[in-house]
């Protein structure tokens, strides 16, 4: 079983900063009122370094990575 | 409507939430309780359908646990908690003492709605008759939609607004049970789980109680026995005043059902769920002909956007978009909204609305198209689905 | 310390001022940029911030250039205390206090930011709105302290700094007439 990551968003938290979809837009888009809308799909391999640093830069601190049974 | 006027009592020499106690509640081992609950297949009567076994044993594994009961009942169209509470408030109060000693809490809260005063008039004259060894709480509520969910209740007891919170209170401890619940608690510890499921069906067993408003003779709130058919819940209630158009079936939260399917649904989420629908709260309002489906459904959409809590982006804004969609009719907007807004929130309010409005599209179709062409079926004076009015959070 | 009577500290103890007062100015910019959710296809929004956390730190090494410069002077005569600390003094009345206050609150912000992580978004928001008290008090020491106040250029840089801070603010106050109060021009 592999252990596989998904990206998450705390939606209180989200201010719609909208800094996640420019680091991560093959992940993240925006919906029409600036607020990211969550991968379905977790995040592969090759993407997670980029998925943990856009988690670290959110202004409000609002995406987080956990862990998915997939 | 007033809770009298809700509480009028139906002739059911059967009744068993709203009957008066005739026993005192025995005192029994935790282990015993859980297991007759669980035996039971109690679930939870707020809207959620939680199996109560399940949410209690986990409540159970934490210390310095609590109980809350929650009483506030923020749908507009429903007055069972109400009711119960005003008319059988030891009943609910002896659940909360079953609850408290599962789970090992010595600290009851009780919380209900701000403005309904014979409610909390009611309740602590019935707390303040007992001294069973707990500590006693007795809190109001604003009286907002998303109020009385969980977490939000937990934020307001807590100090502060009445919205959710990302944390869940059973992650702390805190159990929040619905009053009717834990009123079923409180019969449960007495007769047992067999007497229990002698009435409902054998996947929904029990009785529940029920708010019907709109074409009927007599609204307000009785007890049925959960696969019921909907033509006898609806004689409980002095039969239909007009003929049906469509029912709501679960409140705010819920979905429109067409008047013919209707009327010959077992009132159980097994009959429902093949059309979309489920209980809730169990909340019907029967829509009369001589109304506008599509009119009473933009009001309550555009309510449920306002009683938004406005912490969460697609939830503040989608909701708001979406009444403003139904109101000019832009049923294909709806359809691509959908997506951004359910699911998308910390809370259940964007999936309801957005559930809601997906089925008023759906039931009438007929009168968009009406509406469209410069008429509408709607002659009724009165409005038949009512609004909150509260506008505090604190 | 050893007092140094150096020119060349004297000069760089005012030079390093200067610069520390145009790079906050600079920060606080991009600050309020970055509330306004400021971004264009070039200039994607999370360099607004990248640029606003890198400017802030650059701006502390001046900053500890002139608190290090003005202590080694023995012109200036300031001593440690009055440096960290809201002191009045003979010399400079209430000046160099309001530059030392204005460093108090500037290391809570920048310490709370290095350490946003730990703390709740409303303790680290709560501080960081001490950058708004911060920035007024280092234009009041700057202009106020005397050491450049007969040099026109000075004082044109100080008003420059203040003009384009109110226009930043001018221009952030703008989005508070949007009814959504999340809504800050988010979507393009």
């Amino acid at each position: 079983m592999e252990m596989r990551m998904k990206l998450r968003v705390n939606p209180i938290l989200c201010d719609g900063y909208g800094h996640c979809a420019e680091l991560l837009p093959e992940l993240v888009e925006l919906d029409e009122w600036g607020y990211p809308i969550m991968p379905r799909e977790p995040v592969r391999r090759s993407l997670a370094p980029a998925a943990r640093h856009a988690v670290k830069m959110c202004p409000r601190l609002a995406l987080s990575l956990e862990k998915s049974e997939r | 409507m007033s809770v009298a006027v809700a509480a009028e009592r139906r002739a059911d020499a059967s009744a068993r939430l709203l009957a008066p106690i005739d026993t005192p509640l025995p005192r029994r081992r935790r282990a015993d309780l859980l297991a007759e609950i669980e035996a039971s297949g109690l679930t939870g009567r707020g809207g959620a359908a939680f199996p109560t076994s399940v949410k209690l044993a986990a409540a159970a594994r934490t210390r310095n646990a609590v109980v809350v009961a929650n009483g506030t009942e923020g749908e507009p169209a429903s007055w069972k908690d109400k009711v119960l509470l005003a008319e059988n408030p030891h009943l609910v109060v002896d659940g909360a003492m079953v609850a408290a000693r599962i789970v090992g809490a010595r600290r009851l809260l009780f919380a209900v709605g701000r403005e309904n005063r014979t409610v909390r008039k009611r309740l602590e004259r019935a707390l303040a008759q007992r001294s069973d060894g707990f500590e006693w709480f007795l809190e109001t509520v604003p009286d907002r939609f998303v109020a009385g969910e969980e977490s939000a209740l937990v934020n307001h007891l807590n100090g502060g607004p009445a919205k959710p919170t990302m944390q869940k209170p059973y992650q702390r401890g805190v159990l929040v049970q619905n009053v009717e619940t834990l009123a079923n608690l409180g019969l449960i510890a007495r007769y047992g789980a067999d007497w229990f499921r002698e009435r409902g069906t054998a996947d929904e067993p029990g009785t529940v109680l029920v708010t019907v408003l709109g074409a009927v003779r007599s609204p307000g709130v009785a007890e049925v026995e959960l696969g019921t058919p909907m033509r006898d819940v609806l004689q409980r209630f002095g039969g239909l005043s007009a003929l049906p158009q469509a029912v709501l079936v679960g409140g705010y939260f819920g979905t429109w059902v067409r008047g013919h399917d209707a009327l010959e649904l077992p009132l159980a989420d097994a009959a429902l769920k093949p059309l979309g629908a489920a209980l809730g709260a169990r909340s019907i309002v029967v829509l009369p002909q001589d109304a506008c489906g599509l009119a009473e459904s933009a009001r309550v959409a555009r309510y449920l956007a306002e009683e938004s809590a406005g912490q969460c982006g697609p939830c503040l804004f989608g909701l708001a978009a979406m009444a403003d969609a139904l109101e000019t009719l832009d049923v294909d907007r709806l359809r691509r909204l959908a997506p951004q807004v359910s699911g998308r929130g910390a809370c259940a309010h964007p999936n309801g609305a957005t559930r809601f409005v997906a089925s008023a599209v759906d039931v009438f179709a007929d009168e968009i198209a009406r509406h469209r062409a410069g008429r509408c079926t709607g002659s009724a004076r009165s409005q038949v689905l009512p609004l909150g009015a509260s506008r505090e959070w604190r | 310390m050893r007092s140094l009577n150096n020119p060349i500290i004297w000069y760089l103890m005012r030079g390093s001022g200067v610069v520390t007062l145009i790079l906050f100015t600079i920060v606080v910019v991009l600050g309020i940029a970055t509330t306004r959710r400021f971004g264009t296809a070039r200039l994607p929004r999370f360099v607004t911030l990248g640029v606003h956390r890198s400017v802030s730190l650059l701006a502390v090494v001046f900053l500890g250039i002139h608190i290090a410069t003005a202590l080694a002077d023995s012109y200036a005569k300031v001593s440690l205390a009055q440096a960290l600390l809201p002191l009045p003094s003979a010399k400079y009345g209430l000046w160099l206090g309001m530059g030392a206050l204005s460093f108090d609150l500037l290391a809570a912000v920048i310490v709370t930011s290095l350490l946003r992580h730990r703390m709740s978004q409303r303790v680290w928001k709560g501080v960081h709105w001490l950058a708004y008290a911060s920035w007024p008090l280092a234009l009041a020491h700057s202009v106020g302290i005397g050491t450049d106040k007969a040099a026109g250029w000075f004082l044109d840089t100080g008003v420059a700094c203040a003009g384009l801070i109110a226009a930043t603010l001018a221009w952030r106050l703008l989005a508070l007439r949007n009814p959504y109060p999340k809504y800050l021009g988010a979507a393009s």
